[in-house]
């Protein structure tokens, strides 16, 4: 067995645990942590149904951002659906068949790749140039466009550049899901892509990428506007009138 | 007039450039110990200042979904920058609703995350030194809590909650605002915000009695601490002697009037506003919020009703079942606690007043939608309730009407510049610069449609609008109360 696929079979199942574990926990916290007042951005939904909608339209359109500001939506929203079809698209990867709906859309998948790297650029033009942006932006949120560019970068070059052997990818990461190792191929390239993959699985949960798990849980946008018809109180608030 | 350059009113609004600490010398009065006290907070800096700010940190995003999540949740994307009027007004860097957050922010990443703990300049984490607190003390009251930005942020993030944890975490060490801090004592200890004595307040309100009477011949009661009354009116101090809060106050009464209810105002619970909310103190919020419960159960009345104003709606709206319910003592058959414009609209929807709109028709009117009214609260059984409803009773009490622009008004409506504990005179330079994107709205209107007033719901737009429209140029009377305009078209004693 190679030594570089040892060492990335460990990575991967480290950094599998890291995600699982790290994501697990934040989502219990957000989870238990009570909501004591009603705070819903208004004008909000008065039923569930209609908070369901809001958050439908909140996560596919990016509602409010497109209120806010037609550039972040634009660049936002190439950049998330374009990475989303990609990760779509890899899970031919992992599956054995491969589903149809994912053969359907691996055509796409590629113009995807290309959306999703023109949205991450547009992004992080507008760190650089925008004095306001400029000024919020710390040396981590730069890392993380330049994490996901080389992501996206690297994975294009495989596709237009120096092509590697996908069957034996796809064998490996088979093999690592049953605890069956195979060796994986030692193109730097495909070397690198995995790395950054691996690094942006780890950074997940302690990283402002909690906004993925965080836009479920947000009082102003997944509460139901009826608090004169039913009382709400938390658990601590309880408490106090005891 | 001020020691400080007033915005200039530009044709179209411009997004500043940042201008580093053009603001950093703003700051409210820090409240001596007798105004802390009351309030249950150390009276100066505590010695383990650090160590106690950490803990209530700790303690408050356990206890807040909202603060856990969006210290977590900002991308730092950006598209709150320019949504908020201090940074319109002041060019700040440090007023951008992102940066406002990250002044505490950094801090719990500082001590509360990986990232911050072990790589604080990748992320930019600090410890709480005395120059950030100094910072919180600044930039945390430079914060209306108005939602601006809650509404345009992808996760709705709102600053609001920030600031109100943030100023929490200062009084619980011992540096409180004044303002805020000697308010909520007053109201413990009188009643209300301004400190009037159950006497004043009987006197005031016989005078506003006679007002009316000479007026228009009508005897129009205005009653307080009746026992029996069927509903109990809980409105803004400001309303018994301000202008033009007490011209709404006399227009409430006359409402009552044509109804035929009974009602009464409460020496006990004689103040809608409850600042424990801008001080972010559940406690304290609660215990202001329990002299209303209290004065019900007293006076037995079977409905509350509340005057016009802003952050004291969200409270009553949003908060007052949750701090001081159940109110199962009361009429299920109406909301509890319902807005007089609810009241209003309803009896205009029934034809029940008579409403002469030409007694208004030396007014061009247009209307300020306060903020905590349109993105914390509602009115009616919709959605978008409390921008219609009042945008109706103006249209049947007056003839000329214009909204200001779009991007302006309803849920996109930028604050008076005054809300959230900074209406004090020790925040003048702050109270107008925060007003420039609604002045200068309101300058296109004006030119556009003749407009000559604006009207409001909410007792600190209406004594802020009073206060800083005169830097830029409009008359301090042209603001005016909603209920004013229904005051003044009313014709009494129609329908017996
Ligand atoms: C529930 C799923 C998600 C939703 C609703 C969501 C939504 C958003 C929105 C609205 C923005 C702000 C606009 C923008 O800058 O693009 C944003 C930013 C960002 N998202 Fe997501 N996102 C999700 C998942 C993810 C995931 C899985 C990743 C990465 C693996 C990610 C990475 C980022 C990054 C890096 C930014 C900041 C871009 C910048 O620097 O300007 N997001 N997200
Ligand atoms: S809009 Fe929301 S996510 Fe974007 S920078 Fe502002 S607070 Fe952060
Ligand atoms: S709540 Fe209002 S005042 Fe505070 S940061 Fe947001 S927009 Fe500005």
């Amino acid at each position: 067995m190679p030594f570089l696929t040892i060492v990335y079979a460990l990575l991967f199942y480290v950094a599998t645990a890291l995600l699982v574990v790290g994501l697990a926990s934040k989502i219990r916290q957000y989870a238990k942590t009570p909501a004591p007042l009603k705070i819903p951005t208004t004008p909000a939904p008065v039923t569930r149904t209609g908070v369901v909608m809001r958050m439908f339209r909140e996560l596919v359109f990016f509602e409010s951002l497109f209120k806010s500001n037609k550039w972040i939506w634009i660049f936002g929203w190439m950049f998330h659906y374009g990475m989303f079809l990609v990760l779509a698209r890899h899970l031919r990867y992992f599956t054995d068949p491969v589903w149809t709906w994912v053969d359907l859309i691996q055509p796409f998948g590629m113009y995807a790749a290309f959306a999703m790297s023109a949205g991450l650029l547009g992004l992080w033009a507008r760190r650089i140039l925008v004095d306001r942006v400029r000024y919020i932006s710390a040396l981590s949120d730069h890392l993380m466009l330049a994490l996901l560019f080389a992501i996206a970068g690297t994975g294009l070059m495989m596709d237009y550049v120096t092509h590697t052997d996908i069957v034996a990818v796809k064998a490996f990461f088979r093999g690592l899901m049953v605890f069956s190792w195979q060796p994986l191929p030692q193109d730097p390239v495909l070397l690198i892509h995995l790395a950054l993959v691996a690094i942006l699985m780890i950074i997940f949960p302690i990283s402002k990428l909690l906004h993925a798990p965080g836009v479920f849980f947000s009082p102003t946008r997944n509460q139901v506007d009826n608090p004169r018809e039913k009382r709400h109180l938390s658990a601590w608030a309880a408490e106090l009138e005891k | 007039m001020a020691d400080f350059e007033v915005p200039e009113l530009k044709e179209y609004p411009v997004i500043p450039h940042i201008q580093e600490g053009t603001m950093a010398h703003s700051k409210p009065f820090v409240a001596k110990e007798q105004f802390q006290e009351p309030l249950g907070f150390p009276g100066e800096l505590v010695d383990n200042w650090q160590q106690v700010a950490y803990d209530k940190m700790e303690e408050l995003t356990g206890k807040y979904r909202s603060l856990a999540v969006f210290l977590d949740s900002c991308v730092k994307c950006g598209a709150c920058t320019d949504k908020c009027h201090y940074y319109l007004g002041t060019s700040d860097p440090k007023n951008m609703p992102v940066a406002r957050q990250d002044l505490f922010r950094k801090v719990y990443r500082r001590k509360f995350t990986f990232a911050g703990k072990y790589f604080p300049k990748l992320v930019g984490a600090v410890d709480l030194t005395k120059d950030v607190l100094d910072d919180w003390y600044s930039y945390f009251h430079q914060c209306s809590q108005c939602r601006r930005c809650s509404v345009f942020c992808p996760y709705g993030i709102d600053t609001a909650e920030i600031s109100m944890a943030a100023r929490e975490v200062m009084d619980s060490i011992g540096v409180g605002q004044k303002y805020c801090n000697e308010i909520i004592a007053k109201v413990y200890k009188i009643g209300n915000n301004l400190g009037l004595p159950q006497p004043a307040l009987v006197d005031t309100l016989e005078g506003l009695e006679e007002d009316i009477e000479d007026d228009t011949g009508v005897k129009v009661r205005l009653p307080v601490d009746e026992k029996g009354a069927d509903i109990l009116v809980v409105t803004p101090s400001a309303d018994f002697f301000a202008e033009p809060h007490v011209d709404g106050l006399m227009g409430y009464a006359k409402v009552f009037h044509e109804a035929g209810v009974s009602w009464t105002l409460s020496s006990h619970a004689s103040e809608a506003a409850n600042f424990g909310m801008f001080i972010g103190s559940y406690e304290n919020m609660r215990k202001v919020s329990l002299r209303i419960r209290e004065a019900a159960l007293d006076l037995g009345v079977k409905r509350i009703i509340f005057g016009e104003c802003g952050h004291a709606w969200r409270v009553a709206y949003s908060f007052l079942n949750t701090l001081a319910g159940p109110f199962d003592f009361l009429d299920p058959k109406y909301p509890v606690p319902m807005h007089i414009m609810e009241f209003t609209y309803d009896l205009i929807q029934r034809g029940a007043l008579t409403l002469d709109k030409s007694a208004n028709d030396d007014m061009v009117l247009t209307y300020h939608d306060s903020c905590n009214v349109a993105r914390a609260s509602r009115m009616g059984p919709k959605p978008g309730g409390q921008f219609i409803l009042p945008r109706e009773v103006i249209k049947a009490s007056c003839n000329h009407f214009y909204d200001m622009p779009q991007d302006t008004i309803h849920e996109a409506t930028y604050c008076c510049g005054g809300g959230g504990g900074l209406l004090t005179d020790d925040l003048m330079e702050l109270r107008v610069k925060g007003a420039l994107p609604r002045m200068e709205a309101l300058k296109y209107v004006v030119e556009k449609h003749g407009v000559t007033h604006m009207a409001a719901i909410c007792a600190i737009c209406k004594s802020q609008f009073a206060k800083v429209m005169p830097y830029y140029g409009f008359q301090m009377d042209s603001i005016v109360s909603v209920h004013q305009l229904v005051s003044n078209a009313i014709v009494l004693g129609n329908k017996q």
